[in-house]
């Protein structure tokens, strides 16, 4: 069973999750670390927006009125959260089993062009009650053949899944902008308008006050997704399958649990959930694939799924703020650049990653009363 | 006599749990004094304290009559206290030398001096009867000489103070003969030595004085030569133990486990063994010569290069770990932080841990509430303190650990046990359990084969005993020939010409 000795990343994390999970008390140490980086990035922020000149109450002002401010920042902030929840799932769910899923990126473009074609290829009369789950079923399907690829190739040859994984990416995108080609409409880079049966209805559509948002069914497609992950996970045979091969390896193989069938599962999975980001991109708002739409969201998941600790809840909750940070950066845009916001994700992703460690170490030193 | 170390009233706590409560113990210099104890009792935990590694929540430690005003394993090394840890910390791609200076380098011009170092730690092992080469990689030792490497280190930073933590339980016996002669002229060049040990044959064979400890407290205290091992066992278990359990004669039934010509290249060289229903087949050998590799062959961890195993006739040479189980193999695996338990979860969750089918209602969903009831009362049965199917199984201590393996494995049925190292590091309490259970499994009419580093258990317990040295079965005695000399010398090679191989 050599293979299953390869190093699993993530192990190293794993094990300062463990440490505190029961001794502290639960929430503390949990919740610390994201509120923390929160703060030091808003410290490293101000000093930014005070560098350019301007006041950091007047800026943040901007930002809150430009996000939750209104019906319509809302919409875009949830729209733009979406495809994070799904790639960040991703990422925890190949964590989960032990396994680092960096391929996210392609997973989600190729199954969000098979929701393109199979999307558009359907005749014109197909009802939503048919065409959606087929375009939705065709972005797993492939996005789970995209994971499967690394997870065979990690269970059976012992490559890394995460280099297979990053070279994957480049192969699926030169791929498809190749073959592309031959199902884009005339002189563009997108493929032909899904049937109406196979869009998405715009939350505008039901609330007025949302006219304009991209926001789209969706989202409940994301939030139902987190919630079948996490029941999956932690209600479920299969599900304890897969934590049970990430937790330990070889426990799980004396337990008679097949190391290489689940990495290749925990793959499929986890690349067919980050497939289903086509249902927001192209069902929910442009209405065709078009290349280059995923713009790192697969990238992302990774940060999310940090930030998230794994958990779906705590994904959902990583993809708002992102998705907040997201479009709060727009509406900045006027008085500072908005690039300062992605400094501001940079710096709450290290913070995050720098206090998980340190929070639960000083917590744990707390509780047991020591003098240091 | 002046005293070494001594601990005043201290107290240490693990969040809520509070595993050492008020402990005061003076250790003499000069004396070799043992410290006894079931497993969570709090000695690893005690020598942890003294040693600066977990922070006191009261009390004093003094070393050499000097309160220790922040104890930092780095105070206690510039006091002279040296611990070598049950589990080594060495760099195995360095050799024996640079181990032992690595963070106190002799220099030559801002360089490593690499013969310096030799010499040195060279001139040390053999000032104190430590036989291991300085130039040798640790990577190409075996334990025994790797627990000399750290000796070495502790040595190298001038301790005189040696803290042992169960340093036998990898040891073979002459090997264990060779660590109490360096440890008994280490004493009397004026050394002190705090032995930590659940093993009384060696607290009465080495120490002068013994500690016995029982839920973080001392329950004893006093000179061995007036103590006798049953007294001590009172101590600390604080109760008498029933003794090795009873042999009904079992009905002696088919070969329930047949292996042949079982070979692993560069571990195991044609095994060939049989066990019977009713039968507890004893597997004795230093650690390390094809043990590891016989059980995860017999279990489908690892493919062999030839051979044949079959479980109740049938062949499984080729089956997966899961087929075998559904035959019927229970495994209770040597390494049970590694391959017998999910530390992190829960114990319920690592009862379930092989059981899946038996839980898994329609759509793979997990009948939880079933789950959790079976668990409290498996947990129950086997006496795993605590019961509690929702405590993580890290927070048990090594017995009550090994008990939740077993309460599985056993709640399987099995038709063959394969018990590897049952009791490596398990406090004799549980000890007692386990071989009971284990007589339970073969009275019941099941096999097991009981692979063992010690010789008293495999006495107390097997039908008869074969032998494993070098990867190969050099011997199979029925149990009125076994005894420990004979059994000795050949697990270290020293008699195996002269014993007749039976099949």
């Amino acid at each position: 069973m050599s293979r299953t000795r390869i190093g699993r990343i993530g192990d190293g994390s794993r094990k300062l999750d463990s440490g505190s999970r029961f001794e502290i008390s639960r929430s503390v140490p949990v919740l610390l670390p994201p509120a923390l980086a929160l703060l030091v990035a808003l410290a490293a922020a101000s000093l930014l927006v005070v560098a350019y000149g301007q006041s950091p109450l007047h800026v943040y002002r901007l930002f809150l009125d430009g996000t939750w401010g209104n019906a319509y920042g809302i919409g875009q902030v949830l729209f733009k959260a979406t495809p994070l929840v799904f790639t960040g799932l991703s990422v925890a769910l190949a964590f989960h089993a032990g396994l680092f899923n960096v391929g996210a990126e392609g997973q989600l473009t190729l199954g969000a062009f098979a929701t393109g074609l199979v999307g558009a290829a359907l005749p014109p009369a197909t009802p939503a009650a048919i065409a959606l789950p087929l375009a939705v079923g065709a972005g797993f399907c492939a996005g789970a053949a995209a994971g499967a690829v690394p997870g065979a190739l990690k269970a059976w040859r012992g490559a890394h899944e995460v280099i297979v994984t990053i070279m994957l990416n480049f192969v699926i995108l030169a791929e498809l902008s190749d073959l592309g080609k031959r199902f884009y409409d005339r002189e563009s880079v997108h493929t032909a308008h899904v049937v109406a049966g196979a869009t998405l209805a715009r939350a505008g559509a039901f609330f007025p006050s949302l006219r304009g948002s991209a926001l789209s069914g969706a989202a409940l497609l994301a939030a139902a997704t987190a919630i079948a992950v996490w029941w999956l996970l932690q209600r479920t045979a299969a599900g304890f399958r897969l934590r049970a091969v990430g937790l330990g390896a070889e426990a799980a193989a004396t337990a008679g649990i097949s190391v290489a069938r689940q990495t290749v599962i925990a793959m499929a999975l986890a690349g067919g959930v980050a497939g289903l980001v086509g249902a927001n991109a192209v069902l929910g708002y442009k209405g065709y694939y078009e290349e280059g739409f995923a713009g790192g969201v697969g990238f992302m998941g990774i940060a999310v799924a940090l930030l998230g600790r794994n958990h779906p809840g705590g994904i959902v909750a990583a993809a708002l703020l992102f998705g907040t940070l997201s479009q709060g950066g727009l509406a900045i845009n006027a008085v500072v650049p908005k690039e300062i916001v992605e400094v501001l994700q940079a710096v709450i992703i290290l913070a995050v990653a720098v206090s998980s460690a340190t929070v639960r170490r000083q917590a744990a030193q707390l509780a047991t009363g020591a003098r240091a | 006599m002046t005293t070494a170390v001594e601990l005043r009233g201290v107290v240490v706590r693990y969040g809520a749990v509070t595993a050492v409560r008020g402990v005061s113990l003076a250790v003499e210099r000069g004396a070799i004094h043992a410290v006894v104890g079931e497993n969570g009792a709090g000695k690893s935990t005690l020598m942890r304290a003294l040693y600066g590694l977990v922070p006191l929540a009261a009390g004093e430690v003094r070393v050499k009559g000097e309160p220790m005003a922040r104890p930092s394993p780095e105070a206690a090394i510039a006091r002279g206290v040296g611990m070598v840890h049950q589990h080594f910390l060495l760099a195995e791609a360095l050799t024996v030398a640079e181990n032992v200076v690595l963070g106190r380098e002799p220099r030559r011009r801002g360089l490593l001096d690499v013969a310096g170092a030799e010499a040195e730690v060279g001139a040390l092992a053999e000032e104190h009867g430590l036989a291991v080469d300085p130039a040798a990689p640790v990577g190409a030792l075996s334990v025994g000489e790797r627990q000399r490497v750290e000796i070495l280190k502790a040595l190298y930073r001038g301790a005189d103070v040696l803290i042992l933590d169960e340093p036998t339980a990898v040891l073979s016996p002459p090997e264990v003969d060779d660590l109490f002669a360096m440890l008994r002229a280490h004493r009397d060049r004026g050394g002190t030595v705090i032995l930590v040990t659940h093993k009384l044959d060696e607290v009465m064979a080495i120490s002068e004085r013994v500690t016995v400890l029982r839920r973080g407290e001392v329950v004893g205290d006093l000179p061995t030569r007036d103590a006798t091992p049953e007294a001590i066992v009172r101590l600390m278990v604080g109760r008498d133990l029933a003794g090795p359990p009873e042999r009904g004669a079992g009905p002696m039934g088919d070969v329930r486990l047949s292996v042949e010509g079982l070979t692993v290249r560069g571990s195991l060289d044609r095994v060939s063994l049989e066990v019977r229903g009713g039968e507890i087949l004893g597997v004795a050998g230093v650690e390390g010569n094809g043990q590891t590799e016989l059980c995860e062959a017999i279990t489908g961890l690892r493919r062999a290069d030839a051979g044949i195993v079959r479980l109740d006739g049938a062949d499984v040479t080729r089956a997966s770990p899961a087929r075998r189980r559904a035959l019927g193999l229970g495994h209770v695996p040597e390494d049970r932080h590694r391959r017998g338990l999910l530390l992190d979860l829960s114990l319920a969750e690592n009862l379930l841990l092989g059981r899946l089918d038996e839980y898994t209602r329609f759509a793979s969903i997990l009948d939880r509430r079933r789950l959790a009831a079976d668990a409290a009362r498996l947990l129950e049965r086997f006496d795993v303190r605590p019961a509690d199917p929702a405590a993580p199984a890290r927070s048990l201590s090594g017995g009550n650990q090994q008990k939740v393996v077993l309460a599985r494995e056993l709640s399987l049925r099995p038709r063959v046990l394969l018990a590897a190292q049952p009791t490596r590091g398990v406090d004799v309490g549980a000890i007692e359990r386990i071989h009971a259970e284990l007589d339970g499994v073969r009275r019941r009419g099941a096999g097991v084969l009981l692979i063992s580093a010690e010789l008293d258990e495999l006495l107390a317990l097997a039908d008869r005993v074969a032998v494993l040295y070098r990867g190969r079965i050099v011997a199979t005695l029925p149990r009125a020939e076994a005894d420990r000399e004979r059994l000795g010398g050949l697990m270290t090679g020293a008699t195996a010409q002269q014993a007749a191989v039976q099949p």
